[in-house]
């Protein structure tokens, strides 16, 4: 049977608000997690698909800006829950407990570092792309480990999850309600983006750079905006994904991360609206799942993808819909 | 003043080099054919002017020099181009190719799709899944939504049914009439080229052999340049 994408889309946000919901009825707070962590990976992989999906940029170290939001909400709330402050030297700043504080840093952080790693790499292409934005992330990994002062290898925990106005954040549903919403907006920022004229272009500027040199755009200048917006949407789940675990620690700046994020993109659907959503619900489920039955789960996890790479190009979307290409 | 001048304009491929001196001078709102043999030069001159290959010489845009400039800022001051062999985006749609390109001015979705009416009955197709002539017709309708200055257009209808080449030399002549966009086209037809063009310039081994008005190219010149 071939569902039409739009219904499929439909389908997945709503079994995605039922879950916790189902599992709140039945009160299985563990479930509600489990499905939370889903949506704040989701995040993390929509975040990447507006880079991979649409500008076909190939990073291998988005986990840059997953560690960043991390980090930038860790170390906030550290200070601010042991009331000292960040000391600059000239000057300190106090810590903060608000979440969405915490996010306009770790979003402003992630834009920064974002600009000077695509300013550096987008020169590159192909394999030197990736090998490039590897490195960045294996800089980041490292200095993590070594800024003893936060923790360093052994990371850094969070006492109680930050608070938002109105809301009381360790209730597992509450949490879910806000991570669920910024899912909802980022899906609809890609949406708007991939077919606005500039997700065209950059989409056009991934088939070919020079052809849009010649109606007056640049390529450069695309990637790097689509970059930078990727980062940028990928740190705030970071900052999310702190807060849910409490705990930071350099595996957020690992290369595996990076890695998992590109799986879930190709498991959905690469460049696809849902692509990165179902993808990290498979994978998720998955972990889950076989990873309570056997510790070697991943390697049920590299079949899957090996089959959705030889006979699924389209991912599980393109499975389902008929239509291998991302694009109309 | 002239739109486009080149002025004993030089371009080299490596170390072969394939412009000796090219000279044409374009004025606003004319259509200028750019003519002769396989191998003189008339894409290289294309590509010179909207900067994919580095040139040596006098190369002027209405006043600004172009060599100044890389081959973005040269679409963006108004040279829209048609490359040879269609090159759409292939995996966008019909309108999605013209939105990409698309910067404000006259020709928008609606103008262009009343141009190539064809365009607008395949909106919604990819560009991949187009007859190579309304590929054709989505290489020009793309040029002609970033609102050129001028326009060029390389072997434009080369390789396709006559009735499309009819087609597309039918909208250039409405072009020329309507808006008065100063066109720059290479093509093999010389029948057609005569119809539509006001100037001609005709290149031998990479330098303008002969130029001046289409009406006094005789056949004798086109004989010995072009070999019709």
């Amino acid at each position: 049977m071939r569902l039409k994408e739009t219904y499929l889309n439909a389908a997945v946000l709503l079994g995605l608000l039922a879950v916790p919901l189902f599992a709140l009825v039945t009160d299985e707070p563990f479930t509600i997690t489990l499905v939370t962590r889903a949506v704040i990976l989701a995040l993390a992989a929509v975040g990447l698909n507006i880079a991979l999906g649409i500008g076909g940029l190939v990073s291998f170290g988005h986990a840059v800006f997953f560690g960043l939001g991390g980090y930038a909400m860790g170390i906030l709330a550290h200070h601010a829950q042991t009331y000292t402050a960040m000391d600059f030297g000239a000057f300190s700043i106090a810590g903060t407990k608000v979440m969405p504080v915490i996010w306009v840093v770790a979003v402003t952080l992630c834009a920064l570092v974002a600009l000077l790693i695509g300013l550096l790499s987008l020169r590159t292409s192909g394999v030197y792309f990736i090998m490039i934005t590897l490195a960045f992330g294996q800089m980041f990994f490292y200095f993590a480990i070594s800024w003893a002062q936060y923790g360093g290898e052994d990371g850094l925990s969070i006492y109680v999850r930050n608070d938002f106005p109105g809301l009381n954040t360790l209730v597992p549903i509450q949490y879910f309600g806000i991570c669920f919403v910024l899912l909802a907006l980022a899906l609809l920022l890609f949406h708007r983006l991939q077919n606005a004229p500039f997700g065209l272009a950059l989409n056009a500027a991934r088939q070919t750079a020079a052809r849009v040199e010649t109606v007056g755009l640049t390529p450069m200048h695309l990637k790097l905006v689509a970059f930078v917006i990727s980062g940028v949407i990928t740190g705030l789940a970071g900052a999310l994904f702190a807060d849910l675990n409490r705990f930071v620690s350099p595996s957020m700046f690992s290369w595996q991360l990076s890695g998992e994020l590109i799986v879930l993109i190709i498991i959905g659907g690469v460049g696809r609206l849902m692509g990165p959503v179902i993808g990290a619900c498979v994978f998720v489920a998955l972990e889950h799942l076989l990873g309570g039955l056997t510790v070697y789960w991943h390697i049920y996890l590299g079949l899957i993808l090996l089959s959705i790479v030889l006979f699924a190009r389209g991912g599980v979307i393109g499975l389902l819909t008929g239509k291998e290409g991302a694009h109309v | 003043m002239s739109l486009l001048t080149l002025e004993n304009l030089t371009a080299s491929y490596g170390s072969s080099q394939a412009l000796f001196g090219v000279d044409l001078t374009m004025a606003e709102g004319e259509v200028t054919a750019l003519m002769g043999r396989n191998g003189m030069g008339k894409s290289t001159t294309v590509k010179a002017i909207c900067r994919m290959i580095a040139s040596q010489g006098g190369l002027v845009l209405d006043g600004q020099d172009l060599h100044r400039l890389p081959s973005h800022k040269v679409a963006q001051l108004g040279v829209g181009l048609v490359p040879e062999g269609r090159r759409c985006f292939a995996d966008l749609t019909v309108r999605e190719n013209l939105i990409a390109a698309a910067r404000p001015g006259q020709w928008s979705l609606a103008s262009v799709t009343a141009l190539f009416p064809r365009l607008g009955e395949r909106a919604g197709q990819r560009a991949a899944s187009l007859s190579g002539g309304e590929q054709q017709m989505l290489a020009v309708g793309r040029a002609l939504m970033t609102n050129p200055r001028l326009l060029i257009l390389d072997e434009a209808t080369e390789g396709l049914a006559p009735i499309i080449r009819q087609e597309i030399w039918a909208a250039l002549r409405h072009l020329k009439q309507e808006t008065g966009m100063a066109i720059l086209v290479i093509d093999k037809s010389l029948k057609e080229l005569r119809r539509v063009s006001d100037r001609a310039v005709l290149l031998a081994r990479g330098k303008t052999a002969w130029a001046g008005r289409m009406a006094d190219l005789t056949s004798d010149i086109s004989e010995k340049y072009v070999g019709v």
